[in-house]
């Protein structure tokens, strides 16, 4: 109610003076992540979201400190390539950004939260899903989809509740990201009172895994997890069934991937899962009539992740209207005490600034594609 | 006991592979004293160049059979090896014949590196699926032990290529010029042995078998990819070092007990060590058996000259 009678008060405003409106105070919003190169879809995707939701703060009018203000966004483009992440973080906190919407790749956002840390800029990123990101403990990092960690906990909850699997057994690559999501499964596997009956390793170059995968099958597992990617995890899954272990096959994204159905050829079947970080758009409360708002506003329909870019730059509008002030030092605080209603879900943090409740999508290989589990 | 059982049949698999790509190396060696590190990266040439050549097979002559397909597709990519590998030699080790030691050593090593970025340019940083023409569909050898059909294949058909290479060396003319080339290069050629020849002829013979290796490699795991010749590479010369370089039978001996040794460290290491290492140490104990029998053998298990060339 309140909304509607301020949109009829704005409505009369830009009727008798529009000279006024170019009064308002600008608050930039930084937005980075990749505009030209191979990912560049995604990036443009984000930036569209996050124009989108300070489209919407504009049209609401938002008043900080007894004063209205309106939204701009400045993007850069960060090649999804970690030393231009960098450059463009520097840049943007020149320009006076009071916010950053980004970066969208792990790899970018890692080396440039420091810099919007040093400068006491916040920064949300819609995508990048490395526990190490929000591990740095920085003040101004935080995140709104559901992290490699987050990950493991659904994957852990999926084979135990609804596979019922009692066996698990976890093999990861010894990378950061496979390590770290094989963690998780097992970290989560014991809080849900299953001990994994089997623990092995190879690395990001194998090809080779009957030796690790004979040991595991005297164990007689259920199902195996494995955490890395697809280059490795297809050849494992093929090598699992050549050695007659008949278990289910689980992983995170590194393996829910086209890729890996090409590559594990016949040995994938409907025993074969997978998560993704993010729920799909049609599982999202909001996601139908986002997805017809964004096409109309730019005439190409939502990539990927543009609703998680809407919902970081409605976190960081929403925590400055907490703190009525677009001032990061006097806004960042309450970033923590946001608590709204996304397209994507609830949005809260924690206190490590990774979003309370991250979806997390589970696939099932089915008829030559990965379906969405319920 | 099972458990056992499948440990050494995935070791004899993995083994075999081995022992046909360090026989190149140690072919090579024995000849020029010269460590050529390309050979793995002419593994690699082999099943990519077979997989282009199988996929142009079924899409141009669907009507030919599976085994016919990939019996084409891997004489495709041993031609193209053999020619690969006269190629290298003629152009990158020749003019080197009489230079330092180190200077073919680190030529080797500049054209593993070559060949290994021609085919990132040619068939892209991806991994590729290899089609799968010998089933690998698990046999129950013994009950709770299986084996596929292509692991079969990979057995058989290593053992029939190191008998014939024995044969090749020990019973035939050009055999005879080998060894009398890995003797004394200047003697032989006095006595009439064309040893230019004799070494084209040595690179080319050992291309064949990283070819048909590398074929047999791609056919067991399902996937190709530029660098995936590195890995086994290594393993090899380690295999080649183990067994004693430059002697035919440790090649295949050394081959063989790599396998072995690395497939049942990985599955009892943690069992032996008290659960103080793990199988992320796989690796690592192949190594510590190479080092150990270095240390008592410096020149391998069956090795019999002391190594006195880099």
């Amino acid at each position: 109610m309140k909304q509607s009678a301020l949109m009829l008060a704005l409505a009369g405003l830009t009727m008798t003076a529009s000279t006024a409106a170019m009064a308002d105070v600008v608050v930039k919003l930084g937005f980075a992540g990749p505009l030209t190169g191979p990912v560049s879809h995604l990036g443009k995707d984000e930036q569209y979201g996050a124009q989108l939701a300070l489209d919407d703060a504009n049209g609401k009018g938002v008043v900080l400190g007894g004063q209205k203000v309106r939204f701009e966004l400045l993007a850069e483009d960060d090649q999804a390539d970690p030393r231009t992440a960098t450059t463009v973080a520097q840049r943007l906190v020149d320009a006076g950004v009071k916010g950053v919407v980004g970066h969208v790749t792990s790899g970018a956002a890692i080396p440039a939260s420091r810099i919007y840390e040093q400068a006491g800029v916040p920064s949300i990123t819609p995508s990048a899903t490395s526990p190490k990101l929000t591990q740095q403990k920085f003040k101004t990092t935080y995140r709104v989809i559901a992290n490699d960690m987050q990950q493991g906990a659904a994957m852990a909850r999926f084979a135990t509740e609804a596979l019922k699997a009692k066996r698990i057994a976890v093999i990861d690559d010894r990378t950061a990201y496979g390590q770290g999501l094989a963690d998780a499964v097992v970290d989560n596997l014991k809080r849900l009172g299953v001990t994994p009956v089997g623990r092995e390793f190879t690395n990001d170059k194998a090809t080779d895994f009957s030796a690790i995968l004979t040991r595991l099958k005297a164990a007689k597992p259920d199902a195996i997890f494995y955490g890395g990617m697809d280059a490795q995890g297809a050849p494992l899954l093929r090598q699992m069934r050549q050695l007659g272990i008949e278990a289910r096959y689980l992983g995170g994204d590194g393996v829910c991937t086209t890729e890996m159905i090409k590559l594990a050829g016949p040995a994938i079947s409907a025993d074969v899962f997978c998560t993704q970080a993010g729920i799909p758009m049609d599982k999202m409360p909001a996601g139908k009539s986002f997805n017809e708002r964004f096409l109309k506003r730019f005439s190409v329909p939502v990539q990927l992740y543009a609703p998680y870019s809407y919902d970081a730059a409605s976190a960081l509008v929403e925590a400055m209207k907490l703190a009525d002030s677009a001032d990061p030092a006097r806004y960042l605080p309450l970033l923590q005490k946001v608590s709204f209603k996304g397209v994507t879900g609830n949005v809260a943090f924690d206190a490590s600034g990774d979003i309370r409740e991250g979806g997390v999508a589970l696939y099932q290989y089915q008829s030559g594609k990965w379906q969405l589990r319920p | 006991m099972e458990t056992l059982l499948q440990q050494i049949v995935n070791g004899l698999v993995v083994g075999s592979v081995y022992a046909l790509i360090a026989l190149g190396y140690t072919m090579v060696y024995g000849i020029l004293g010269l460590i050529n590190f390309a050979h793995g990266d002419v593994l690699m040439v082999g099943a990519l160049v077979a997989l282009e050549a199988i996929r142009l097979l079924q899409i141009h002559a669907p009507e030919l059979g599976l085994v016919p397909t990939l019996l084409a597709g891997l004489s495709i990519s041993v031609v193209v090896c053999m020619l690969l590998g006269y190629t290298i030699e003629r152009t990158a080790y020749r003019r080197l014949r009489n230079a330092p030691r180190l200077a073919p050593l680190i030529t080797a090593i500049g054209v593993s590196f070559l060949l290994q970025t021609i085919a990132m340019i040619i068939w892209g940083r991806n991994y590729h699926s290899f089609p799968e023409l010998i089933s690998t569909a698990p046999l129950e050898a013994v009950p709770g032990v299986f084996i596929t059909p292509v692991q079969i294949a990979i057995l058989m058909v290593s053992a029939v290529l190191m008998v014939a290479l024995v044969l090749l060396v020990n019973k035939t003319r050009l055999g005879r010029a080998m060894r009398a080339t890995a003797e004394n290069h200047k003697v032989a050629s006095l006595m009439g042995v064309d040893t230019n020849k004799i070494i084209a002829a040595t690179f080319v013979i050992g291309s064949a078998l990283a070819a048909v290796a590398g074929v047999m490699f791609s056919a067991n795991y399902g996937t190709a990819h530029y660098a995936m010749g590195f890995l086994p590479g290594l393993k090899a010369f380690t295999a080649a070092v183990l067994g004693g370089i430059g002697n035919l039978g440790g090649a295949m001996l050394g081959g063989l007990v790599l396998g072995l040794v690395e497939s049942i460290g990985a599955g009892y290491i943690a069992d032996m060590s008290f659960g103080f290492l793990n199988s992320s140490y796989q690796d690592i104990f192949a190594f510590i058996i190479l080092g150990i029998v270095l240390i008592f053998r410096p020149t391998g298990l069956l090795g019999e000259r002391v190594a006195d060339r880099a």
